[in-house]
């Protein structure tokens, strides 16, 4: 454990543990908006901004996320108007700014290979500025995640009812694609900006395997965000590797894994469905007309109940009995 | 200006084009505080259209007003509680009663916890639709009608005082429909305001005071609620002449 006594070491992790939080609270309301992608486009645009800091001898990291969040908040406005046709104007955009972002560097004369510690994270070599900087944004972006969420959870969910309970539901939608691609830039220097995309994805699809409840979901993927940034931060120090790789690689390894986990959870959350409290004494209250056979399999949520089994659908529980249904 | 006697909803007028067509013609009624109307008429009629003018959803010429201010001058949301004629949340994860919990967001202010207050409404919206037990299941794997359930609910935790509701009793049971006559009887007897999209009355039939019929777009019939024209199809006629027999309409 003697790495932990090395500066750059505790730079990296503190970076690393603000990236896998500051990811996935925001890539939980992409995934939501059917936005999984956005991160990496984002990425792409944010090229250009790093591509103008080299050439102009800016600060990298506050360029980029200018540009970055001009482009984010033009693309919403560009959307919500029905602007841009499909998927075309943004791939525009988005190979534009990567494009951009070469040329300018290499006009810089600092060729090309001065831009790959921005596409695939260069956590070890972090400076002290670049992790203020990369703190204040993530606190930024975590406060705006967890503070508004009951908003932003009502916005994504059902955009029309927002509005007639007078959500200001625009400003809700620019603020989430600004701060998406704040994380972006936040993250360029942890996994890179062609990876950043699967940090504020795969931990959140991992979570809503794994449990029930936006908010817990939510929680739980930056979780597992975590754990996969500081895994791939200590791994490619202990094997040399490149980190923005490992802990993308580490994220994919967890979301396999919660496959067969979920699968197990399914099965022990079905009978936690019985109703042991306030179980009122069984009636034999016949149901109406019933075309329909109960059994295994059938389709409907069948729940353990009193030595017998009811069927439910439709907010009824039916139970056989003698060639007809109880109602539960 | 909003006064205390000022109609809920105010309609002067109301033409709604959609992509070129006309969808509501000339609409004009006034409903009044506490009124429970519903408003009939064929598919395609622009039952929806119209509540989602009065709502402010899609644009209208000629004047809405709710509780007497100008739709575009309307800032008091928090008094309307919305419930769309079918759910369009997706949200693989969020549980019935997050849902519900949205309700109460006009009522709080953003950055500030849930008050007791609020997690005490989400449980009595909840236990008005009989869904307490499933609160906790995730939305998208809720029946039909517990879903439409969830929504009423979600309107009821915002202690609303005027409730649009439409098509509340499209594809649900018959124990959802009379959950939804008890939660319109507590409504009524609250004072509140209620307007239906209504196909078949069911049994809501004795809570509704008044009924609004819609063809083509035009408002062919303003009266009491008769439980003869409620339960038929109503047949194209000519508005002239609907004009003239006022609520012989069935």
């Amino acid at each position: 454990m003697e790495w932990l006594a090395l500066e750059f070491m505790q730079r990296a992790l503190l970076a690393a543990v603000i990236t896998g939080l500051a990811a996935p609270a925001i890539g939980t309301y992409l995934v939501q908006r059917r936005l999984s992608l956005l991160g990496d486009g984002l990425g792409h645009l944010a090229v250009a901004g790093v591509g103008l800091a080299l050439l102009t001898g800016a600060a990298p990291l506050p360029l980029a996320v200018v540009v970055c969040v001009a482009g984010a908040v033009g693309i919403e406005l560009l959307r919500e108007f029905g602007r841009t046709s499909g998927d075309v104007g943004l791939a525009i955009l988005f190979y534009g700014g990567l494009s951009a972002g070469l040329l300018l560097a290499s006009l810089s004369g600092q060729g090309t290979g001065t831009l790959s510690a921005y596409l695939f994270g260069s956590l070890l070599t972090i400076n002290a500025g670049e992790l203020w900087v990369i703190a204040g944004l993530g606190v930024v972006v975590l406060v705006f995640c967890l503070g508004l969420l009951p908003q932003l959870f009502a916005v994504s969910a059902d955009e029309p009812f927002a509005r007639t309970i007078g959500l200001p539901v625009r400003l809700y939608n620019v603020a989430v694609v600004a701060l998406a691609a704040v994380t972006v830039t936040v993250s360029m220097r942890t996994v890179g900006l062609l990876l950043v995309s699967a940090l504020m994805v795969v931990p959140v699809a991992t979570a809503n395997h794994l449990v029930i409840g936006f908010r817990r979901s939510m929680l739980v993927a930056m979780a597992f965000g975590v754990l996969a940034a500081v895994g791939g931060t200590i791994g490619s120090f202990q094997f040399d590797t490149a980190p923005g790789a490992l802990i993308v690689v580490i994220s994919i390894a967890l979301f396999a894994l919660s496959w067969p986990v979920s699968e197990l959870l399914a099965r022990r959350r079905a009978p936690a469905l019985e109703l042991v409290d306030d179980q009122p004494p069984l009636s034999h209250e016949l149901t109406e007309e019933h075309p329909h056979l109960h059994s295994e399999g059938c389709g409907h949520l069948a729940v353990q109940h009193g030595g017998h089994v009811d069927y439910i659908h439709d907010g009824h529980r039916h139970a056989a009995h003698e060639g007809h249904y109880d109602e539960h | 200006m909003s006064s205390p006697d000022s109609p809920a909803i105010t309609a002067d007028h109301v033409d709604v084009v959609l992509s070129g067509v006309p969808i509501v013609r000339q609409a004009t009624f006034e409903i009044g505080p506490g009124e429970s109307v519903a408003v009939t008429g064929n598919n395609g009629s622009g039952k929806t259209t119209l509540m989602r003018a009065l709502l402010g959803l899609v644009p209208h010429r000629g004047t809405i007003r709710l509780f007497g201010t100008e739709l575009g001058r309307f800032a008091q949301w928090r008094r309307i509680g919305y419930v769309p004629q079918r759910s369009s949340i997706l949200v693989q994860q969020a549980t019935a009663r997050e849902v519900v919990a949205t309700g109460r967001l006009g009522l709080r202010r953003p950055l500030w916890p849930a008050s007791s207050t609020d997690r005490r409404a989400v449980g009595e919206a909840l236990a008005a639709v009989g869904l307490s037990d499933r609160a906790g299941a995730p939305f998208v794997r809720l029946s039909g009608g517990q879903q439409q359930r969830v929504l009423i609910a979600r309107a009821l935790a915002g202690e609303a005082d005027l409730m649009v509701w439409d098509e509340p009793l499209a594809g649900v049971d018959q124990a959802t429909q009379g959950v939804l006559a008890g939660v319109l009887r507590e409504l009524r007897e609250h004072g509140r305001t209620v307007v239906m999209v209504l196909h078949e009355p069911g049994p809501l039939e004795p809570l509704i005071d008044r009924a609004i019929t819609l063809v083509d777009g035009r408002v062919v019939a303003d009266g009491p609620f008769l439980a003869s024209a409620g339960g038929h199809e109503i047949h194209e006629i000519p508005h002239a002449q609907a004009h003239h027999t006022g609520l012989e309409v069935v």
